[in-house]
């Protein structure tokens, strides 16, 4: 098990390899569909982010509201493939990993490889456990998305997976080889 | 003739909204440790062991057991001898999702338009599908259908000639595409036969049979079986780390088609299996 503290350096995600468990600590910024398309078309305008993604961490969450007297709902990860279209660009302003479920396309992978990122996967469906990892919570863009406005989030030992390293291999493809009974 | 009022619906629909997003059904649970008892990949065991902390967690703290709270789908079996009154049936259902939502603190996840894209602020409007039957009793089934599997699943006008090898070959591709995305360990509903329409809806009413249960047909039942193994070959696993567990049951519903066609619609439903009932 390794713990990280965001923002990532090159150094940081070199360094991880397939497989490896993660438990994250610092800033993950949160966003996801909706979010994707407002980046993609800041920056077709030629506008600046609302959000500076140097060495920072993007968690693919779309939270649900806050009960009284807690930070944040429940806070488990979305489809990533859904925002692989927006990844590689975000991947050339400095972003050093996403975390989502679900594998990534090749143009991504190759992206990560290229500009020395990862992608990490957290387990689908575990909202609630996920979200007590989550001290603090803050939208800091895209108010009006509601659910899907851009956060900040300040996490503690977030529990993650290496799905994809810098070297472009895949854990999930490389598992399921593994497991494979089925005739090709 | 016994007569309904709609505040009792909205309440009911409130409630199953709220209970369907915390507390996962305990046949679900069941599955989940004969899942880990069969497992093979350590790796695939843990994921399988933090799905049952979070479904502990959940019902312990009330919070939701995913942030996607779903869609709202109902089915409502309206018994023939029920009078609805004091209002309007459907709307009764959707004031009912709304105050799940605001009082559950459930995300509300509903685009106004597909096109426009703004969210509602509550989770309405529902699907809502209505059957008339027998009796003067209103029964509910509250889905809190979650939309990373709904994406996943797929329709296609098969021919007789594709017969079951094609109907096999289209349920196991539809899968394998699908990979992590709609959150393994799966329940498969699928439907084949009737229209283009009625196939996508038995789909649907068949993820939402009692889990594991077996169709009364022996036919249909051996295909279940059949299609359940080749899933599990495949070798995805719960999330996608890989393992043997990568559908918890299949269940296939049938209704009689054209003699010119054989649809086959595959509806996916992550491990986090939400729905709960009410008879009013």
């Amino acid at each position: 098990m390794r713990r990280l503290r965001t923002p990532l350096s090159d150094a940081d995600v070199g360094s991880l390899r397939v497989g490896d468990r993660v438990l994250l600590s610092g800033v993950l910024l949160a966003a996801r569909d909706a979010a994707h398309l407002r980046f993609a078309d800041a920056l077709a305008g030629g506008e600046r982010l609302p959000v500076d993604l140097e060495g920072q961490v993007l968690y693919y969450v779309g939270p649900s509201p806050a009960r009284p007297g807690e930070v944040i709902g429940s806070a488990g990860p979305t489809t990533a493939s859904r925002m692989d279209r927006f990844t590689p660009a975000l991947l050339a302003l400095g972003l050093k990993a996403t975390i989502g479920k679900g594998g990534r396309s090749p143009e991504v992978v190759e992206a990560m490889r290229r500009h020395r990122a990862v992608y990490f996967g957290a387990v689908g469906g575990t909202g609630a456990l996920l979200s007590r990892r989550i001290r603090a919570a803050e939208v800091v863009a895209y108010e009006d998305l509601g659910p899907e406005a851009v956060r900040r989030l300040v996490v503690e030992d977030f529990p993650v997976i290496v799905v994809n390293d810098v070297e472009g291999r895949d854990l999930f493809q490389e598992e399921k080889a593994r497991y494979r009974r089925l005739p090709d | 003739m016994r007569d309904l009022h709609v505040d009792e619906i909205t309440r009911a629909v409130r409630d199953l909204c709220i209970r369907a997003a915390t507390e996962l059904p305990r046949e679900v649970l069941d599955a989940l440790d004969r899942a880990i008892a069969g497992e093979e990949s350590p790796l695939a065991v843990e994921v399988l062991e933090q799905l049952k902390a979070n479904a502990a967690l959940a019902r312990q703290t009330g919070l939701p057991l995913c942030q996607d709270t779903g869609m709202a789908v109902v089915f409502a079996e309206l018994g023939q001898d029920c009078h609805v009154v004091g209002g309007d049936f459907d709307r009764a259902i959707h004031e009912g999702v709304r105050r799940g939502t605001r009082e559950g603190f459930l995300r509300p996840s509903i685009v106004e338009s597909p096109l426009r894209r703004v969210n509602t602020g509550d989770n309405t409007p529902a699907v809502i599908h209505l059957h008339l039957v027998p009796g003067d009793r209103l029964k509910l089934t509250v889905v809190a259908k979650g939309f990373g599997c709904e994406n996943m699943s797929a329709l296609r006008m098969l021919t007789p000639a594709d017969g079951i090898t094609g109907i096999r070959r289209f349920v196991v591709e539809t899968v394998e595409q699908a990979g992590g995305n709609p959150c393994p360990p799966l329940v498969v509903g699928i439907g084949v036969g009737g229209t283009f329409d009625y196939c996508a809806y038995l789909a649907k009413r068949a993820v939402f049979r009692p889990l594991g249960s077996a169709h009364p047909d022996p036919r249909t039942a051996g295909l279940e079986r059949e299609l359940l193994q080749a899933i599990n070959a495949t070798g995805i696993g719960p999330q996608a780390v890989g393992g043997r567990t990568t559908a918890l049951a299949v269940h296939v519903e049938t209704h009689p088609g054209h003699i010119a066609s054989l649809p086959v619609a595959v509806n996916l439903q992550c491990h986090s299996h939400r729905y709960q009932e009410a008879v009013l």
